[in-house]
Formats: structure tokens, sequence, C-alpha cells
């Protein structure tokens, strides 16, 4: 096992180190730079410019300049944001709790909904219930996150007035952060009210963004059923006078799973790119709104260190899948081994 | 079971907010949906409108003021000023018993004095200041106005007396005083932050003399203040006032409804006609201190000449171009300053649409299958809300006189940058906001022969009108200066170095309980003097 792990380190480290090179080229192949579009339409001299980009250390060679990140990124230093001259460290620390607790929302009700109805799904094939969760998986998966986040904002807020517009808590409340995560903040907070508001500002959000993940899971579990309900293991076990629910919920699905958690595992990277437009839909505080203001501004530190962050937090939990795999089953870890 | 009351109590929470919010122990609140997370809380270090709003427009005052809703420039922490007969020499007399804010860092032991006058500008105008470093900051606005090069010396004649020496005689010096850069920092609190080896904290939890004090920020999700009771104008209506950061202009329009914010900014375009109609809001609308336009490179043939300038304006249908980029949020434009600023010229007669008379006097002007380029802006602005649509107008307006375009774009700073050489090939189609109400801010820059090669994308320098801006400049009467930019305005209307397109309609929709929220001309919020019913 622990030969097993050095492996997928030795995988994960080549590919942060390339991560760390991407951003910081990518970001600088962009056409304009900070100081340029920091002047806006007011524009400035020739020799300003050249002297601001001296200042803030963009005349120097590419090569160099990433010299020089390296080797704050060696000392923990991810730099200042150009714009707001905040450690990106810290605005990162700020704003990824909330990401983190939208995204684990999202992810729990797309398992909690998702699975059900993939298996109820494949054990009833061809039913109406059947062609309803495939057409709606397929309805969720290609609808735009912004149309969505919108619909339901103007019929359950606007219309229905069930739940709030946007944000993460009403006004009313007001402590500062512990944990950055408001559920959690809110029950410490001790204020009657704050948790109940705090879930109903979440409820939206996590709906729109647990969609994808929601439709993939469901589709990815009746498949993975299907074929395991065809096993001639299921068949003896249904041979032998077992229920269906023991032979569903004992032998066919917990060999479905396998897939179904590497499909899991790998919507950690679509909840990140999903959050961009759920947190702008839903002025959400997080790090997707953040990373693409970031790109819009040139504001080169805050990118590269806010890529390099997502970055290995998505490398870590895939991680943290393989090794899980590893766990479940002795034969993927003695066949990479 | 608690839970689950608490969760039905928060459902129907939306719509009964605000109800609860005024009525609650702490007072009267406002809520601004506001559109966007400030870069910092020192406007000295910024640019944009939404830092402004949530920094000078509410923590700070400079020693201008602008009256509210107006461009007009009256005493803010000065009370009064001279000025010397040579237009040199500034002097200001403060206003006395100014509070500054006290907060958890700080507690003011002083009332606002000379020395953060001081402190204030020289920390942006000397490169040896001890705080001109500090936050990595670039001055942005105090250098693209020139300050750096305008100001020779501040004298700190007594504790309530500031001379500024001026290097020339510049007559928007007091409307420049009114900016937002301009905020007025305490020194005190400079001092005891860098005995405390934390000097940049005074950039981040800002102590100023405004109507309202920072009280918390969670980036990119709300701002909160409260009034300062000791405010020098008398407290605030209101006693808080929160930003709920809402990016999305239909999402802040949702919570406009369901009463979750009093004001929102920038509303989309499709939503004002419910607006319009809706019983719970207000629109407001105002001409906004713009110009869109479009510059010809009058140094570059055919548009160096003057009659192909004014042919090619006379095919545009600004009409059409006002109902489908500005959605009728716009208004045509004629002159290159906005209506919204003294000395505007209404007697100028714009270049009528006929495409008929465009096509012959190109013909007359020896122009034959004309092929051109317009440049595209890839951003959206006020002036502009769809570059890129009002470019194709265009080409459909030019292709009826025969003239044939090709529409280019580039990524923005790119834009910028290309857009300002001299041997630029095509017309290029930009914008301005004023930054503080005076011609010269319009005039000068955009069309100045010290511009040609940067701001001035015409690359027009024609000595006329030249000579009746710089004469302005340096001219303290104010009619004398109305008479001369009028000058100016006839002149540019008849060298036509842009064709003027549009000024826009600012639009602000509010609750109706929302008591004298007035509009600024300068697209800032300001929410002193707002009251809730």
């Amino acid at each position: 096992m622990f030969l097993y792990f050095l492996k997928k380190l030795g995988v994960i480290l080549p590919t942060f180190f390339g991560v760390t090179l991407v951003a910081f080229v990518f970001i600088r192949l962009l056409p304009g730079d900070p100081v340029m579009l920091m002047a806006g339409e007011r524009g400035m001299s020739e020799e300003r410019h050249a002297a601001l980009m001296t200042e803030m250390g963009f005349d120097k060679p590419v090569i160099v300049q990433y010299g020089y990140y390296l080797m704050d990124l060696a000392r923990g230093d991810f730099g200042t944001s150009i714009i707001t001259k905040r450690p990106v460290l810290e605005e990162f620390g700020a704003l990824f709790p909330a990401t983190v607790e939208l995204s684990v929302c999202a992810m729990i009700l797309a398992i909690l909904f998702g699975l059900p109805a993939g298996m109820i799904a494949a054990t009833k094939r061809g039913s109406t219930f059947d062609h309803t969760v495939m057409t709606s998986a397929l309805t969720g998966y290609s609808m735009p996150i912004f149309w969505w986040g919108l619909l339901l904002i103007i019929f359950f807020s606007g219309i229905l007035g069930w739940t709030p517009v946007s944000g993460r808590i009403s006004l009313l409340y007001y402590f500062e952060p512990v944990t950055g995560f408001m559920l959690i903040d809110s029950l410490l907070s001790g204020q009657d009210g704050a948790f109940a508001s705090a879930l109903s500002h979440l409820i939206l959000p996590a709906i729109v963004l647990g969609t994808i993940p929601l439709a993939v899971i469901a589709r990815q579990t009746r498949s993975a059923m299907l074929e395991v309900l065809s096993e001639d293991y299921v068949r003896t076990a249904r041979a032998k006078g077992l229920g269906p629910q023991r032979v569903i919920g004992l032998h066919a699905l917990r060999n479905a799973l396998i897939p179904v958690i590497t499909v899991i595992g790998l919507q950690v990277g679509v909840l990140f790119a999903g959050a961009i437009l759920t947190e702008t839909i839903f002025s959400w505080p997080g790090i997707g709104k953040w990373m693409v203001d970031s790109i819009f501004r040139r504001d080169y530190s805050a990118v590269q260190g806010g890529l390099l962050l997502i970055a290995a937090i998505v490398m870590l939990v895939n991680l943290a899948v393989d090794l899980l795999y590893g766990l479940i089953n002795p034969q993927i870890r003695h066949t990479d081994s | 079971m608690r839970n689950t009351k608490n969760l039905i109590a928060a459902f129907c929470g939306a719509t009964m907010l605000l109800a609860s919010m005024n009525a609650s122990a702490a007072g009267k609140t406002l809520v601004y949906c506001s559109e966007g997370s400030p870069e910092g809380f020192n406007p000295a270090f910024y640019t944009a409108g939404t830092t402004f709003d949530a920094s000078s427009r509410q923590i700070f005052n400079g020693l201008v003021k602008f009256e509210r809703g107006t461009t007009k420039a009256i005493p803010g922490l000065a009370e009064s000023w001279d000025i010397s007969d040579d237009g040199m020499e500034y002097t200001f007399h403060l206003r006395k018993g100014v509070k500054f804010h006290t907060t958890a860092k700080f507690t003011p032991t002083r009332d606002f004095n000379a020395d953060d006058v001081l402190f204030t500008f020289m920390r942006q105008l000397d490169p040896n200041h001890p705080f001109h470093k500090v936050g990595g900051a670039t001055y942005e606005y105090f250098n693209s106005m020139s300050m750096q090069t305008l100001i020779k010396e501040i004298v700190k004649v007594d504790d309530y007396t500031v001379k500024f020496i001026l290097n020339r005689p510049e007559a928007p010096m007091i409307a420049n005083l009114g900016m937002d850069f301009a905020s007025i920092f305490s020194a005190e609190y400079a001092d005891a932050m860098m005995k405390a080896g934390t000097p940049e904290i005074i950039d981040f939890e800002p102590v100023g003399t405004g109507p309202f004090q920072l009280v918390a920020y969670q980036k990119d999700a709300v701002i909160r203040y409260k009034a300062n009771p000791d405010y020098w104008e008398g407290k605030a209506p209101i006693d808080n006032l929160v930003f709920a950061i809402t990016p999305d202009a239909s999402v802040r329009y949702q919570k406009l409804k369901a009463g979750e914010c009093h004001v929102m900014p920038y509303p989309n375009p499709a939503d004002l006609e419910a607006m319009r109609t809706d019983a719970d809001i207000n629109l407001l609308e105002k001409e906004g201190l713009n110009v869109g336009y479009m510059a010809y490179n009058t140094k570059m043939a055919p548009f160096d000449n003057v009659k192909v300038r004014k042919a090619l304006n006379q095919a545009i249908n600004k009409k059409a171009i006002i109902e489908a980029v500005f959605q009728g949020a716009g208004k045509e434009a004629k002159n290159p300053i906005p209506p919204t600023i003294w000395s505007y010229n209404d007697a100028v007669v714009d270049d009528m649409y006929d495409p008929a008379a465009a096509k012959k006097a190109l013909e007359e002007a020896g122009v034959k299958d004309l092929s051109m380029k317009i440049w595209a802006m890839p951003v959206q602005r006020p002036y502009n809300p769809n570059a890129r649509r009002m470019a194709e107008l265009l080409q459909a307006d030019f292709a009826e006189v025969g003239v044939k375009v090709e529409i280019v774009s580039y990524e923005w700073g790119e834009y910028l940058k290309r857009s300002k050489d001299m041997d630029r090939d095509g017309a290029v189609l930009l914008g301005w906001t004023g930054d503080n109400g005076d011609p010269d801010n319009f005039l000068a820059v955009l069309l100045g022969c010290d511009g040609v090669g940067a701001a001035n994308r015409a690359q027009w320098c024609y000595q006329p009108f030249e000579d009746a801006i710089q004469k302005a400049k340096v001219v303290a009467d104010p009619a004398e200066r109305t008479r001369l930019y009028e000058e100016a305005q006839v002149i540019f209307k008849e060298q036509a170095p842009w064709a003027t397109i549009a000024h826009s309609v600012v639009f602000e929709p509010v609750r109706k309980e929302v008591v004298d929220f007035r509009i600024d001309p300068f697209g800032g919020h300001i929410f002193y003097g707002v009251d809730l019913k």
C-alpha cells in the first residue's frame, strides 16, 4: 500500500510543478498587461508605463520572473495581489470555505438524489420512471447554469418568495467568521435563526451547482447497475431465493459503486468550474468569481496562486479517491504496484 | 422542531427583511445592492467607481466637494479659498471642529487640520514621503490628472490655512480637488500605525471625516457602515448603510423586488419597462456625464480632409444606434461634452442624417470606392454598451453611401494601446466619462494637441481650437471660460475630428420608501442625505 501511495505521489509532484509553469506562462500569454488595464481610457505615457512595469518586476525576462516565483513558493509565499495589495493566500483563505461549503452541499445533494434515481431507473428499466430520470438527467446536464440559476431565483424567490434571492445569510445577522463555513459559524454565533437563514440561502445555489453532478451520477449509476444486474452472481443470488432488496442493496450496488466513485471524484473539478457561474449569480463570495475577476484584471499573482491552490486541491482529492480504491479493491492496488 | 420553525421563518423572511431591519433596535438601515467588491479602501490607489462608492463617497471628504446631484464644486473641508491673480496660488481656509472617525485601533486626539491636508497630498506627490510606497500604490488618478507636474509646492500657512503653489495656471484646479483621489486622510492615524509597525493598515481600515464609518467588510459579500454621529454637516438620516455585493444585474433586480435592497445600480436595459410599471419601485433617470464617439485618424488620408469626415458623419443614423445599442437608454450626442456640463453649447447644429447628401459630398471630395476599418471595443461601457453592434450599424450606414467597412477588435489593453498609434488604420469607437465636471476634462484631454499620440485618438491638433481651450485653462472668470468652451465646440463641429454618437442615460431604480436619493452626475452613489420612510 505504501508503494502504491508513493507511486501516486510520484505522479502528483511533477504535475504540481507543471501547473506552476502553466499558470505562470498562460496568464502572461494573454494580451494586455495589468498596468495598461489599470490606466484604462485615461491611458499613460510610455515612460510611466515602463517605470511601473519595472516597479512591479514585470520588465524582467519571464524565466527570471518564474525563478523568483518558484523561490517565493518554496517559502510558502504565493505573492500579493496587484490590485487589492493583499496576500493571495489570505484572499484565497477568506473565500475558499464559501466555495467548499457550497460544493460539498451540492455534492451531497447530487449523491442523495443521483444514486437512488439511477438505481431505481436501472431496476425498472424501460419504465416511465426510467425514461423520466434519463430525460431529466440529460436536461439537467445540458442546462446552462446561468439560465437555470436565474430561473430558480425568479420562481422560488421572486414569485413564491420561499427562498432568499442571493448571498450567504440574511443581512440581519452579523458575526465575525470563525471557520468561514457559514453553517458552522451561524451555529457558533448562537444568534436565533442564523443557522436557518444560512441554510435557506444555500438551497438554490446548491441545487444549481449540484444539477450537473446529479445528472452524471444518476446516469453512471444506472449504467453500472444495469451491467452488474446482468452478471451471473446476481442471477445466482436471485436463484438462491434472495429478495430483490438484498440482491440490489448487497450484491449489485456494492459492485456498481466502483465506477460511480470514480465519477464522483472527477466531479470535484466540475464543481469548481460550475462554481464560477453559480457564485456570480447567487452573489456567493467564493474563489470562482475571485478567479474570473483576477483574470480580467490581469492580476498575475492572484491568478497564479489561485490556479495552483485549486489544482493542488483537485489533485489531493483525486489522490484520496485513488487511495480509497486501493483500500476497497486490492486488485487495483496490486495491479498498479 | 425549533430548527424547522426557524427554517420556515427564514423562508418567509425575504419579503419581510427590510421591514424588520428598519424596525430593529439598530435604527434605519439602507441596503444598497452594489455591483462589485471595492479593490480597497484608499481612493487614491484606484480609478474604479465601485471602489469610490465604497470609500471616498461614504467615508471621506475632500477640501472641495460637489453639490449632491450636480457638478457644482462647493466647499468641503475647506470653508473657502482664495486664488491669486495670476492663477498660480490657491489658498484654502480649513473648516474647524471636524472630527475623524474613532475605531478600535485609533482614537483621534485632535480635530482635522492642515497637517492632514499635507499628509494626503505629499504622500502622493513626494516619492520620498514615508508613506509614498506603502501598499505598493501608483496613485494613478493623481498622475493622470497631471497633479505631479502641476503642483510645485504645498505650504502650511497655519493650522487652518494651506497654500497650493502651482507650476502653471490651471482653472480646473478647484474641481480637481473635489475628486476622489483628493480624499483627506488622518496624519495622526498614519503616525500611530507607522509607530505600531503596520502602516498599511490605514489603507485597509480607513479613518476619514465622512458621514459613514466602516464597520466590517467581507470580500465579495457585504460592506457595513454606521453613521458618523459627529459628522460636521450633521448625522446622516439613516443609521446604518449596507452594501450587499450582487454582481448580476438580473439578480439585483430580483433582490430589489423582493425588498432585499433599497437601491441598485446599472439595471439591465431589458428590465427598465418592468421597473417603470412596478408599484414598489421608482425609476430615476439622468443623462450621464459621458460621451461615446468614433474618432477618425485625421492624420491619414482621406480622413485628413474635413469634407470626408463631415460626409461620413452625415451617413450615420444615430437614432437607430440609440434604439439598437442603447435600447433607449441613450441620447444622441452633437457636442464632445455632455449636456450636464456647464458651457455645453446647445446652439451647435448637428450633422443631419442624410445618406444621399453624404454620398454626394464624398464624390465632391473626390473619394471613390473607399474602404476603411472601424475599431470596436471588446468591453461594455456606459457610453457604449455594445461596440460590436454599433460598429455593425455603422458598417451598414456607410455601405449605403458606398463605403466598405471592415470591423476590427483587440483585447482591451491592446485596443487602448494600439488605438493611440499615430499611423493607426481606421476610425476608433471609444468614449469618456468625466472626472470633475469641468469641460477641460473632456476637451483638453481628448482633443488637445498634447494628447496627440495618446488620449487624443483623432490625432487632431487644430490651432484655433487649441487656442480656445488653452486660454480657457488659465482664465479665472467663469463667464469668459464658458464663452471660450462654447467657441471650441463650434470649431469642433466644423472640423469634425469625431462622429459624436451618444451620451448614455443613467437609470437608478430605488424602492418607494427611499427618500431623496439623487443620481450623481459623476456616476457615484452617495447616501448622505438619503432617508427611509
